[in-house]
């Protein structure tokens, strides 16, 4: 290896060093600050416990059974919620992809709903579905259509044209287009909608559990509010955030690596 | 011989539209005589005459004027602290290297996050008030704020950069004179999609926590069991949400005639 090479490598390592020393600096600039202001006694007591406080809520959190009986319900109506509006907006995105006309005529709607909030339609699917969890699965369908429609929609028109006329030229069924020239060749902007979706499914159904509802994780929340048990909200928020942004962050794994062994 | 001048119309881009329009009419035409003829319930989904009916009432009854311009004044506060946080701390991720080798992928993370299921959290500490709603506005829309701004400003061009090192400009005036200017396009992207998730949050909290301007209304008619005025304050809330949405996108164009 060349001395080039050398001081590169030498300069990254210190660079990567200096990264977890001011990673570790800010966070311990945190949690310093956090005691600091639950000891100050400048906010309502309570409203900032102290760092133990929230651990031990932590603790007992993630002990409980009753916690994961309602991460289940939560993870079920999720999953539910994003099965089915992902299928119809992967078959909408498709749809709206490979044909101009629709197009013109249909996703100027889509795009323009996209980005209204959602929780809106909260009322609507109550007296639809019910106060039970269908009104919860029905908001995450509502929520996570959107963007994985746009997202399909906007990867159909990516696609390679040759690979279009070589699936017609084998004269491929319409399902074996969708499922051997489509879906493979508009994997990475699926992805990406299914990613966006997911985040917004969980947004939709938990604010919907919140509002209305006797279990799942949103239940759980609002009624450490109700009870002004701190602790316990802090630890619920922290533990929600792990999942949905660890949820995300696996998504974006299992897509880089099927990338790359498909490029292998 | 007289189809032939329709089939360039349908096919227009105008033609398609018309008839994306036409398509939405004949549907709640087909959902007014479904709940007529008694296959739907009334008392579940009201009839698209009813609600046409409604929207007038309750724009002069529920004061819709008065809750939009609340719902209005909640989105403009917040953006006013996104672009008066959000800009500086991009900035600052852009001046200290190792700060953004270090932060970059949290205030990703950040985007990626459920903040708005923070909003008991944000009661307990600002009260049930218009200063809840802003704030949780504003931490919604703050990490496209930042990461857009960081964008922008390590996009700006070396030239323009060795440029200014050539006037021997000092590290302010380079910052006013070139960075910033030079990042304005992606910064005003970046503002414009903080403030639609600042809009969508807002207008969220206001549904969950019964208070502010449209959506305590929507939340208010549905406990009231109002139903044609609640599905017309649905209506009216999406189309303000298009309105604002689309105004936001022409507005990025006229700052950005070049892209």
């Amino acid at each position: 290896m060349n001395r080039a090479g050398a001081a590169a490598i030498t300069a990254g390592a210190v660079t990567g060093r200096r990264v977890v020393i001011v990673r570790v600096a800010i966070i311990a600039g945190i949690l310093v600050g956090w005691e600091a202001l639950s000891l100050s006694g400048l906010l309502f007591r309570d409203v900032v416990p102290s760092l133990t406080a929230i651990g031990r809520a932590a603790g007992r959190l993630l002990t409980d059974p009753d916690f994961y009986a309602n991460l289940s319900v939560t993870v079920g109506e999720i999953g539910l919620g994003l099965l089915i509006g992902g299928v119809c907006g992967l078959a909408t995105g498709i749809l709206l992809g490979a044909n101009r006309f629709l197009s013109r005529a249909y996703e100027s709607l889509i795009y323009y709903l996209g980005p209204t909030p959602k929780i809106i339609f909260f009322p609507v699917m109550i007296m639809w579905f019910g106060v039970g969890s269908g009104s919860k699965i029905a908001m995450g369908v509502v929520s996570c259509f959107f963007p994985i429609a746009i997202s399909a929609a906007s990867g159909m028109r990516q696609i390679d044209r040759v690979l279009i006329l070589v699936g017609r030229s084998f004269r491929a069924t319409t399902w074996q287009m969708v499922s051997k020239i489509y879906l493979p060749a508009m994997r990475d902007p699926v992805v990406n909608g299914v990613r966006l979706g997911l985040g917004v499914a969980i947004i939709g159904t938990l604010l919907a559990e919140t509002k209305l509802s006797n279990r799942g994780m949103g239940y759980l929340i609002i009624q450490a509010y109700s009870t002004f048990d701190m602790p316990k909200m802090y630890a619920l928020l922290i533990v929600l955030f792990v999942l949905a942004i660890g949820a995300n962050a696996l998504i974006g794994r299992l897509s880089r690596t099927a990338a790359r062994n498909r490029s292998a | 011989m007289s189809r032939a001048p329709l089939k360039p119309l349908l096919t227009s881009r105008i033609g398609a539209r018309l008839i994306g329009a036409a398509t939405v009419l004949a549907l709640i035409g087909v959902v007014e005589l479904a709940i007529r003829a008694g296959i739907v319930n009334r008392f579940i989904v009201p009839l698209p005459s009813e609600i046409m009916v409604a929207i007038p009432r309750i724009i002069v009854e529920e004061n819709v004027l008065h809750r939009f311009w609340q719902t209005t004044q909640e989105v403009l506060w917040a953006s006013l602290l996104l672009a008066a946080v959000g800009i500086p701390l991009g900035a600052l991720l852009h001046r200290y290297r190792i700060v953004r080798l270090a932060c970059e992928t949290w205030v990703g993370a950040l985007a990626a996050a459920p903040i708005v299921l923070m909003y008991p959290l944000f009661l307990v500490i600002f009260g049930r008030s218009a200063t809840t709603i802003v704030m949780i506005g504003f931490a919604a829309g703050l990490a496209p704020v930042i990461l857009k701004t960081l964008e922008g400003l390590a996009g700006t061009r070396q030239v323009l950069l060795d440029v200014g090192r050539s006037f021997k400009l000092t590290d302010s005036q380079q910052f006013w004179k070139i960075l910033l200017p030079a990042a304005l396009p992606s910064v005003f992207v970046g503002l414009k999609l903080g403030l639609i998730f600042a809009m969508i949050n807002i207008v969220g909290v206001e549904f969950l926590i019964n208070f502010g301007g449209l959506g305590q209304l929507i939340n208010e008619l549905a406990e009231r069991y109002d139903l044609p005025g609640t599905y017309g304050a649905i209506c009216f809330v999406i189309l303000t949400s298009i309105v604002f949405f689309d105004t936001a996108e022409r507005l990025e164009r006229f700052l950005r005639p070049g892209e």
